[in-house]
């Protein structure tokens, strides 16, 4: 089960679209996933022959947990089933492994592979160890999607008692530990109603929300666009096309920001375990609102090196399919920076906040008229507001000023986008 | 407010005494009650004092004067029946059992039995099997009937009063190690309520449940805890029937570790009772199992050690509290 999201501690199965034997390459959408957000097509990440099926349909798993074996070109058939499988961890958003079966506990990266102890007998495949553990600690395990297998105990014979949990849990970010609260009274079935759906989402967003207002030292800078000239340049463009292939002016600000990102490389990625990971490309995350509540944030992928009118195409059909719900596991958790625009409900500016664990976020306001001073004249112009929100612990003002520079620089050569 | 130092047998007569003087349907009968002046010298002086018809001397026959009681507080009477051990209630328990305890409900709740009966009980004397049982476990089973037990000199001193004003029948047991137990007591005191457990210590990592005769050795074992740095809180039952459920269970969801202590034997016993009610209401809120310390499984021995060896001890309780902590003790 891949993490598709900071937020997402485990998804149910809703469909495979593989079987065994069949032959899959990088790339192709293997499983249907839903999550507390929408469902989600999995995509593999190593070509292979799908070997066995380990998840059902409509089970609910822990991101780490083994959804299928696949079977490398090179690997031979095998004959036996393993009796046991090694206690292993999948790394979050490797989709399926292309190795033994891994059997995951979530959030416990270092969770030992613990042979069990000699006394106890040996457990058939799926199932876990019984382990020994206070009612009171089952209970806190639970509340807070700890492992109790993963723990370990120090109560009467080695039982887990509530002091483990606790420990446990006081290792986690605290973000976390209320999203799993969350996730533990989530729908559990496949087809969750749209009302739980959308609590789940509520959920979802208050856990990564809290967590970022918590955790992350914003800083913000804002400035003023003159989009005259970009406005006529698009309006001369689309003069000469049919209505479905016209930009809007969106597309235009989300090119803009996509090139300026590479120029600001502190602002487009990630903040991970105390560290800044930069984006191995510019993926921007687009804020779709959905219907009846709630938002995702899809990436729009390779932003920087798509043509605009490929931007367009592909901010359509992101915008379609997310409110359809059917997003493919990578645009989830790919995005390295996320743009919001409000300006279509006539907000002047936006003061966005940073979807973790990305390290900035760009808002745009509505494109309006304004009072225009330049070279000692006065003028009327469109005119936009854009706002960006960094994290200070990655970037400092001057290289967001920078940045925003360099957007407004772009939007002054649509021409170059 | 002044205070003085007492004995919980003082507290006892002093509450007996008190009853007689508010009450004149008040009278103690029972064996050895009157010239005697007790079996454990609660009621000496009380003879002198309110004259053969309200302190009778008894026939050795217990069902004889233990019906007599059950007869007389149908009539209005208020008789406060001493036994001189529960061992001895046995030959009454017709009287208690058939009798006191089911009238009002065979009635059709017509007559109420206002009876109390004082009984001693408990081992730690060198009494020997057929004086030092605690069958109040037994009694605590049987509907119609208030099982309490004073533990300290202010319940010995206030429950009688309260036990008297119930319109229905109330065993009142008195541990035989605690007479000698004193403690300070205000100049007023009076009644107490019997309706609720008493917190006797607080502590945060297990909760000790236990009454009577146990008291005091789970408050020593609770001291030894407390130098080992395990803070447990003593939950003093006072009434055995009903249980307050509540404050039992309020502490142990608090602690979530529960060591029932009772001098009454393990099997089929009021600390089975007592650890049953946790696990029903609040097992989630359990940290470990529920532990018990009970006696041993034999009738009370006589000679010393092995009487000691028999019965919950300060060092028993400690180290089951000890084991329920785990390996953090």
């Amino acid at each position: 089960m891949p993490s598709l999201g900071a937020d997402m501690d485990s998804g149910t199965l809703l469909e495979w679209r593989v079987a065994p034997g069949d032959r899959v390459t990088r790339g192709q959408i293997v499983a249907l996933v839903d999550t507390d957000k929408a469902e989600i097509e999995i995509e593999c990440w190593q070509a292979g022959v799908v070997e066995r099926l380990i998840a059902e349909v409509g089970q609910k798993l822990p991101v780490g947990a083994p959804l299928a074996w696949l079977r490398e070109e090179s690997e031979a058939v095998s004959t036996a089933k393993p009796a046991t499988p090694a206690l292993a961890v999948a790394p979050a958003a490797t989709g399926v492994r292309p190795v033994r079966p891994v059997f995951a506990s979530p959030r416990a990266p270092d969770a030992r592979p613990p042979a069990p102890p000699p006394s106890r007998p040996r457990v058939a495949v799926g199932e876990s160890r019984r382990v020994h553990a206070s009612p009171l600690a089952r209970r806190l395990a639970k509340e807070r999607g700890l492992d109790l297998a993963s723990l370990a105990g120090s109560g009467p014979g080695g039982a887990v008692i509530a002091a483990d949990v606790q420990r446990a849990a006081a290792a986690e970010p605290p973000a976390e530990r209320v999203l799993a609260v969350a996730a533990s009274v989530a729908p559990t079935e496949a087809a969750a109603a749209p009302r739980d759906r959308r609590e789940g989402m509520r959920r979802a967003i208050a856990a990564s929300m809290a967590k970022s207002k918590r955790e992350i030292p914003h800083y913000y800078l804002e400035t003023s666009i003159d989009c005259g000239h970009a406005l006529e340049w698009l309006r001369a463009r689309n003069e000469s096309r049919p209505v479905s292939e016209r930009v809007l002016p969106v597309a235009l600000l989300l090119a803009a920001t996509a090139k300026a990102l590479r120029r600001a490389p502190e602002l487009n990625g990630f903040f991970l375990d105390g560290a800044f990971r930069p984006g191995s490309g510019v993926h921007l995350g687009v804020a779709v609102s959905l219907r009846g509540g709630g938002l995702v944030a899809p990436a729009l992928r390779d932003a920087d090196l798509r043509s605009l009118d490929e931007l367009m195409a592909g901010l359509r059909e992101l915008t379609q399919r997310a409110r359809e719900g059917r997003l493919r596991s990578s645009e989830f958790s790919d995005a390295t920076l996320t743009v919001t625009s409000l300006g279509d409900l006539g907000v002047d500016r936006v003061f966005p906040v940073i979807y973790p664990p990305q390290v900035a976020i760009v808002g745009f306001g509505r494109i309006a008229e304004a009072p225009w001073a330049e070279r000692g004249m006065l003028a009327v112009r469109p005119v936009v507001r854009c706002t960006l929100a960094a994290d200070h612990r990655v970037s400092d003002g001057m290289r967001g000023a920078r940045f925003l520079a360099e957007l407004a620089r772009l939007l002054a050569r649509p021409e170059e986008l | 407010m002044s205070a003085r130092r007492q004995s919980y047998r003082e507290a006892l007569r002093e509450a007996l005494r008190e009853a007689l003087a508010r009450d004149e349907r008040v009278f103690l009968m029972g064996e050895d009650v009157g010239r005697y002046g007790g079996t454990y010298a609660v009621s000496k002086g009380l003879l002198e004092e309110f004259g053969p018809e309200r302190i009778r001397d008894t026939p050795l026959s217990e069902s004889a004067f233990v019906g007599a009681g059950v007869g007389a507080a149908l009539a209005d009477m208020r008789p406060i029946v001493e036994i001189m051990t529960v061992n001895f209630s046995l030959l009454a328990l017709d009287q208690i059992l058939n009798g006191a305890a089911t009238l009002l409900h065979m009635s059709g709740g017509q007559f109420h039995v206002p009876l109390v009966i004082r009984m001693a009980t408990g081992a730690g004397r060198q009494l020997a099997a057929q004086h030092s049982h605690s069958l109040e476990g037994w009694y605590a089973h049987i509907p119609g009937l208030r099982v309490i037990a004073p533990a300290t000199v202010a319940d010995a001193r206030g429950m009688l009063w309260t036990a008297l004003e119930d319109p229905d029948p109330v065993l009142l047991f008195e541990h035989t190690g605690l007479f000698a137990v004193e403690d300070e007591l205000p100049d007023d005191a009076g009644a107490v309520d019997l309706d609720r457990a008493a917190l006797r210590r607080t502590g945060r990592d297990l909760t000790i449940v236990c009454y009577g005769g146990c008291l005091p050795k789970s408050l020593a074992a609770a001291e030894a805890l407390a130098a080992q740095g395990v803070e447990a809180e003593v939950v003093d039952l006072r009434t055995l029937r009903p249980l307050d459920d509540e404050t039992i269970l309020e502490s142990v969801a608090r602690t979530h570790r529960a060591l029932v202590v009772d001098e009454g034997w393990r099997s089929g016993s009021l600390s089975a009772e007592v650890a049953a009610r946790i696990q029903e209401r609040i097992f989630f809120e359990l940290d470990a199992p529920v532990a018990r310390v009970c006696s041993a499984e034999v009738p009370i021995p006589y000679a010393r050690h092995l009487e000691l060896a028999a019965l919950p001890q300060p060092e028993s309780i400690a180290a089951a509290g000890l084991a329920l902590v785990g390996a953090r003790g």
